[in-house]
């Protein structure tokens, strides 16, 4: 079986070298690029994020991500969002009191975080559900991250009644001054709000474990 | 949320300066390949500081850092000699997770704004060389901003001016203690505290680190993160027996 394409989409900001190496290493065959075509083409579709949510809302719609993350999702084809690129699949962002509409994959609203140290900055544990694939095989080890921005709810799917033909999401949480949406697992799009790319030997797991759901 | 432990290594021409005892390295003298062995000890973050003088050296950092995160995949933090936005959008986009800024923001402070509203709090580290006041010097807290790495005082209060970096922007304050630095005789405790008790963004201690022990009251005094170079690099003290200690003492590690 030949390697599976991504593309890291890239919409002119962040560090995305890391994102591109990480995936490389775990067996990808990436390409770092804004055409649609290609984005589209793809296995697996990465969109990257570091900053504030508004500047990556501007940054993606220039590129017109908002599209094409619309258009992979409608015909099924996996996307995976890192970091401020899990936030913007929310609603909308509220940083500095502004707030700034999201891509609207999931309802809810991604605020600051309540503790007494933000930045959250650094190596933390996650929960994740059963069932998760994301995170098969990987137990017991920690995450890098940093934000100061969260979804600290998730609604999606909880209202289902248990016999739904939808799967409900997974949703995997971590703890920072209170819970926040570490990762989600929903059908094609699936998104982190650590940095697996910078998370040593448990972020390739992940990205592996990932490359493993493209086809 | 554990405690990270992160090795420092000073660069200049593109070449590690202070000796570097390990064994088994093929070039003791590449940051590139510190860098890949300490990820590999379990380093939680790699700090690279630019200590060259000159603008032709400074160019071959970038290209150390480009190849440090083709290869190393925990978050690398790059300071040194950082004056302005586009010095800070390079070395971004050599492949630089964050940023260290010391002596341009107390020249003016204003750029600590300026590159926070570009890139984000997440990548600016602000850096601060802090002694105790000596004679016929007074601030506040008793300890002050240095600049000349350590050698010349600025009057400016440490603790005041590490809460007022943050208010700025900085994400992150990595704060060096210029008394302790080089005598491995541990971090200077009550500065770190003091820092710990203004400041809410993630706290760096850095200077002074002799044994495994000394990591730990670092961490306790309320530091985020603990940083050295020397103990590190002669072999005194690996990663795992940092981590070791401050699992002892009940804190969490990765």
């Amino acid at each position: 079986m030949s390697a599976p394409s991504v593309v890291v989409l890239d919409y002119g900001f962040g560090n995305v070298r890391s994102a591109v190496r990480a995936l490389e290493r775990v067996g990808a065959k990436v390409e770092l690029t804004s055409d649609r075509e290609t984005a589209m083409a793809a296995d697996g579709l990465v969109v990257p994020g570091v900053g504030a949510y508004a500047a990556v809302m501007t940054g993606l719609r220039g590129v017109r991500g908002d599209w094409i993350v619309e258009r992979r999702l409608a015909g099924g084809l996996p996307v995976l969002g890192i970091c401020v690129g899990l936030q913007v699949m929310f609603d909308e962002g509220v940083e500095h009191g502004v707030s700034t509409e999201g891509l609207g994959q999931w309802p809810g609203i991604v605020e600051r975080l309540a503790a007494p140290v933000v930045p959250h900055m650094g190596w933390n544990t996650v929960d994740a559900p059963a069932g998760s694939r994301l995170f098969e095989g990987i137990a017991d080890e920690r995450f890098y991250f940093v934000h100061s921005y969260a979804a600290q709810t998730f609604t999606l799917g909880t209202d289902e009644p248990a016999d739904t033909v939808f799967a409900p999401p997974l949703v995997t949480w971590a703890d920072h001054g209170g819970r926040f949406v570490a990762a989600v697992e929903n059908g094609p799009l699936s998104a982190t709000q650590f940095h697996p790319e910078k998370s040593g030997d448990a972020g390739a797991q992940l990205l592996t474990n990932w490359l493993g759901t493209l086809r | 949320m554990s405690v990270r432990v992160i090795p420092c290594l000073d660069v200049d021409a593109g070449r590690v300066v202070k000796g570097v005892n390990f064994e088994n390295l093929r070039d003791a003298g590449d940051p590139v390949e510190l860098a890949r062995r300490y990820d590999a000890e379990g380093a939680d973050e790699i700090t690279f500081l630019d200590v060259s003088a000159s603008s032709g050296n400074r160019e071959t950092t970038y290209d150390v850092v480009r190849r440090t995160a083709e290869e190393v995949f925990v978050p690398l933090t790059v300071g040194g000699g950082v004056r302005s936005v586009e010095d800070v959008d390079r070395l971004l986009r050599a492949g630089a997770d964050k940023v260290g800024v010391n002596t341009a923001a107390i020249a003016r402070p204003e750029l600590l704004s300026e590159i926070a509203d570009r890139f984000g709090s997440q990548v600016l580290v602000v850096s601060v060389d802090a002694r105790r006041c000596p004679d016929g010097t007074v601030t506040d807290s008793g300890f002050e901003v240095t600049t000349h790495g350590g050698r010349r005082g600025t009057g400016l209060d440490a603790v005041a001016w590490a809460a007022r970096a943050a208010e700025l922007g900085a994400g992150e304050v990595l704060l060096n203690s210029m008394d302790a630095d080089g005598t491995n005789a541990g971090f200077d405790l009550e500065m770190l505290s003091d820092v710990r008790s203004l400041v809410a963004v993630p706290l760096i201690a850095s200077g002074g680190a002799g044994t495994a022990h000394h990591f730990t009251e670092a961490a306790l005094a309320g530091a985020d993160a603990v940083l050295a170079a020397s103990v590190f690099h002669f072999g005194t003290l690996t990663i795992n027996e940092v981590k070791d200690d401050m699992r002892r003492a009940g804190l969490a590690v990765r």
